[in-house]
């Protein structure tokens, strides 16, 4: 009954998106406040409705309903309740709805501001918000119903539909489920996918009120100032949830490293790399009144590559292109996609002539022609991204041959423009705005960039002697030495001008300018983790040995020993969750004992395996080692492989100060932004004299 | 005059990146093949990186695991969904694959801990170069049981 009645509140919800979508826009036309106010309160009726729905599967998910289909693919009696919770976005159904309870969250906070000087925008936020949820719901109804009941049909074969279909009769409840797949029951799995998710959703706010200037006409920064703090919350969850899913990868999945350039894997990365273009260029737009066309181009394509992530990553198991066109949704998702960003893209042809720059490009330093290059290069990554997932269909359709490109490639194409972006990082922060020259920007840069080399050639001599490390160890230097001055000369200043002490100095330095300190906060945060990105990329080495007891095997400067190994079942609640097997390793680094490590190798009933690294991390690197396959050996030989991952930590090091950066930029600052408002309306009538 | 700078400076750009994007492919390429196309094909591509694609077949399995070589061999299996499709799906075809004795087949050498889906009647899929030999030498194994197929898993965890 409860299935029956969640079902029935989304079927509403669909109906209700609907007709705040069409009020919006018959309002708008009619120029009618009461009917937008009648569309705005149909969109926030929205989440109440998606809540409750949500809450009928919970309940569903959580008392073992194994009549519904989902509840008996994601479920099981052994799984402990938070589990059966989170499990709501487990599988594919389920996040659906989970999508669009987070659309509807966002759509409604966002309508509760006070609209005063931007009511023409209204409407407008509405409908796309409106069409959004409407299309994710939609899906949940029409294709992927979480609630749907399963049936034998004529031919025996278990399907799946909400009401019994002619001739088929139903299949009786199972006595248990499937259960969640036991590597996605882990912590980091478990707040991976609503990290990304909550990135994604918030993305679509700044589009929507893009689309609303494009709309309307109103085609100035505004849309921009209102949604800056959005976009900053969805590049903080976006970037959050990569880390947090490499993180999954490096402690559960045993291979040793953290990303393997997966379709999946980019199809998240992607709106990160326009998100973070966006991001830089709106800046131009807010000082300069510039690059307005590459605005609207930047957002309107990270929603459209946020709706394909969403797909990408939720569509099951994804071997080649081809699995696309396999799931039942491929259709509606391809089609939402291209008709969305079609439409968008016809409004900014509309608008064309608006959208021009109020100034002109001059200088090629100028900070404002660095921005573009930043922009142009981000745009190259994800242009390499893209070709990278797509050339397996174009080459199977132009020679016939089917051609794959793995990690190699996209190590090699991204590298060179990675390495471009962090060098425009060290220079782009001390050009000046309109005009830079080389001899100013050299000025204010030699020091820095000869202090890098300096460090170079120590590393060189100390260190290492290959060529794509040094280049990248130079850029990460020169990078941190520039940014660390910025942050040092301007507190000494401070401290002169004001008579304040350092610390005093440096915090009412970054308090005052938060958006430009918490930008470089991010940018150290990205060289940490670009240094832990390089370590394991460049330095990896890795060993694989059977090993007797007490017998030992050697990488680097480490020996590993296998001491032991001990065999039992992991009971919860009286039953077997799963079967482990645990070595004890001892490590030695040139003969000293460091620790004792314990690699897992856990089999759950239904045979899926578990591979939990031993790890022993510092910063100088991580010694990682795995038991491999217990099955194919005896109690007294068993084999691992060990892996050497240097400077790894830096990584996460790196994330953590990076979230750190946003919080930074984006806590509320009134005061400044009235002051740019006014310096830039100074800088406009400069300019027209 | 000035804009003329930003225009070439952007064709240059637009120059680095596709010769990246072309180099790189051409550097990485790897050729989907079955293992009919292997044995057609012979020695015109040996040494190159090559993804194939099997059934193994469960009584070649040999292993070592003092060495960690393991040796087995792959039986032909369509590469078109489409025929997977129409001849009852993965499981199906990967069964009529193995016991067929006239199937063509592939011995394929492996160093490295036996991956615990290697298995009868498994999909493998494997990266490396065919040998002078005729065998094949894979970098990578990847596995695929089409019982498992279904479970809503990333697909790096097979690595």
């Amino acid at each position: 009954m409860l299935a029956e009645i969640g079902y029935g509140i989304l079927v509403v919800a669909f109906f209700v998106a609907l007709y705040s979508v069409g009020a919006a826009i018959y309002g708008d036309r009619k120029k009618s406040a009461a009917i937008v106010e009648s569309a705005r309160r149909a969109m926030l009726l929205l989440w109440p409705l998606i809540t409750l729905s949500a809450a009928c599967l919970i309940y569903l998910l959580v008392t073992n309903h194994f009549e519904v289909s989902f509840v008996y693919e994601v479920t099981s009696r052994s799984m402990p309740t938070y589990l059966k919770v989170t499990a709501w976005w487990g599988g594919q159904a389920g996040s659906l709805v989970f999508w669009s309870w987070l659309m509807s969250a966002f759509a409604s906070l966002v309508t509760l501001r006070t609209w005063t000087r931007d009511r023409e925008f209204l409407p407008w936020v509405i409908v796309v918000t409106s069409i959004t949820t409407a299309f994710f719901i939609g899906l949940a109804v029409f294709y992927e119903n979480p609630f749907a009941f399963m049936w034998f049909d004529k031919s025996g074969q278990v399907i799946k539909a909400m009401f019994q279909p002619v001739g088929s009769i139903p299949v009786p409840p199972p006595a248990d489920g499937n259960g969640l797949n036991p590597l996605l029951r882990h912590p980091g799995m478990i707040i991976h996918p609503p990290m990304l998710y909550l990135g994604f959703v918030s993305f679509v706010i700044p589009y929507a009120f893009a689309l609303a200037a494009l709309i309307t006409g109103r085609t100035d920064d505004r849309w921009i100032r209102i949604t800056r703090r959005w976009t900053l919350v969805a590049w903080l969850f976006l970037s959050a949830g990569l880390v947090l899913g490499s993180r999954w990868a490096y402690d559960v999945l045993g291979w040793g490293g953290f990303w393997g350039w997966d379709p999946v894997e980019i199809a998240a990365l992607m709106p990160w790399l326009t998100g973070t273009a966006f991001l830089h260029s709106v800046m131009i737009q807010e000082k300069r009144g510039m690059l307005k066309h590459w605005n609207m181009i930047l957002i309107i394509l990270t929603y459209a590559l946020v709706i394909f992530g969403t797909f990408l990553t939720r569509s099951g198991v994804l071997s080649s292109v081809h699995a696309f066109a396999q799931s039942a949704i491929g259709p509606a998702f391809f089609a939402f996609i291209g008709v969305t960003f079609i439409t968008s893209i016809a409004l900014v042809i509309y608008r064309w002539p608006e959208l021009r720059g109020e100034t002109e490009m001059k200088s090629m330093l100028s900070r404002e022609a660095l921005f573009l290059l930043n922009n142009l290069l981000f745009m190259s990554v994800l242009v390499v991204c893209f070709w990278g997932v797509i050339f397996p269909l174009i080459s199977e359709l132009v020679t016939g041959q089917k051609i794959t490109v793995g990690p190699p490639f996209y190590l090699r194409a991204t590298g060179p423009l990675f390495a471009g972006l962090m060098f425009l990082m060290g220079i782009a922060p001390l050009s000046a705005w309109g005009h830079s020259t080389i001899t100013t920007l050299g000025r204010a840069l030699w020091k820095s960039a000869a202090a890098a080399l300096v460090i170079t050639v120590v590393l060189f001599f100390t260190y290492t002697k290959n060529a794509i490390a040094l280049t990248g160890f130079f850029l990460i230097a020169f990078v941190l030495l520039v940014t660390l001055v910025e942050f040092w000369r301007a507190t000494l200043a401070r401290m002169k001008t004001q008579n304040e002490n350092f610390l005093l100095a440096l915090w009412t330095l970054v308090g005052r300018n938060r958006r430009r300190y918490g930008g470089y906060v991010i940018h150290v945060s990205m060289m940490l983790m670009a240094i832990g990105i390089l370590g394991i990329n460049v330095f990896q080495i890795d060993t694989q040995k059977s090993l007797s007891q007490g017998e030992s095997i050697s990488i680097g400067d480490y020996t590993l020993r296998f001491n032991d190994l001990k065999q039992f079942p992991n009971m919860v609640n009286g039953q077997e969750e799963r079967y482990v097997n645990r070595a004890e390793i001892s490590l030695f680094e040139n003969g000293k004992l460091l620790t004792t490590l314990y690699p897992r190798y856990d089999v759950y009933p239904d045979g899926q395996p578990m591979t939990l690294p031993g790890l022993y991390s510092t910063l100088k690197g991580d010694v990682y080692v795995i038991l491999v396959n217990w099955e194919s050996s005896s109690a007294s030989l068993a084999p691992f492989k060990v892996f050497i991952n240097p400077l790894v930590n830096w990584l996460w090091i790196g994330s953590i100060l990076f979230i750190f950066g946003i919080l930074i930029a984006a806590w509320p600052e009134r005061e400044t932004e009235l002051v740019t408002a006014r310096s830039r309306r100074a800088h406009q009538t400069s300019a027209a004299d | 005059m000035g804009r003329m700078k930003f225009i070439i400076g952007g064709l240059l750009i637009l120059g680095a990146v596709v010769y990246l994007i072309f180099s790189s492919t051409q550097a990485s390429a790897e050729y989907f093949l079955t293992v009919d196309e292997v044995n057609a094909k012979g020695a015109s591509i040996v040494g190159k990186n090559l993804r194939l694609s099997g059934a193994v077949v469960g009584d070649t399995i040999q292993y070592d695991p003092n060495t960690l070589t393991l040796t087995f061999q792959i039986a032909h299996v369509t590469g078109d969904n489409n025929q997977v499709e129409a001849q009852g799906g993965l499981a199906a075809v990967l069964h009529a694959a193995v016991i067929d004795p006239n199937r063509s087949r592939i011995k394929v050498v492996y160093n490295g801990p036996k991956p615990d889906l290697l298995k009868n009647e498994a999909q493998a899929i494997m990266t490396g170069q065919l040998g002078s030999d005729g065998v094949f030498h894979a970098d990578e194994l990847l596995l695929k049981c089409p019982t498992k197929y279904q479970d809503a898993v990333p697909s790096q965890t097979t690595k």
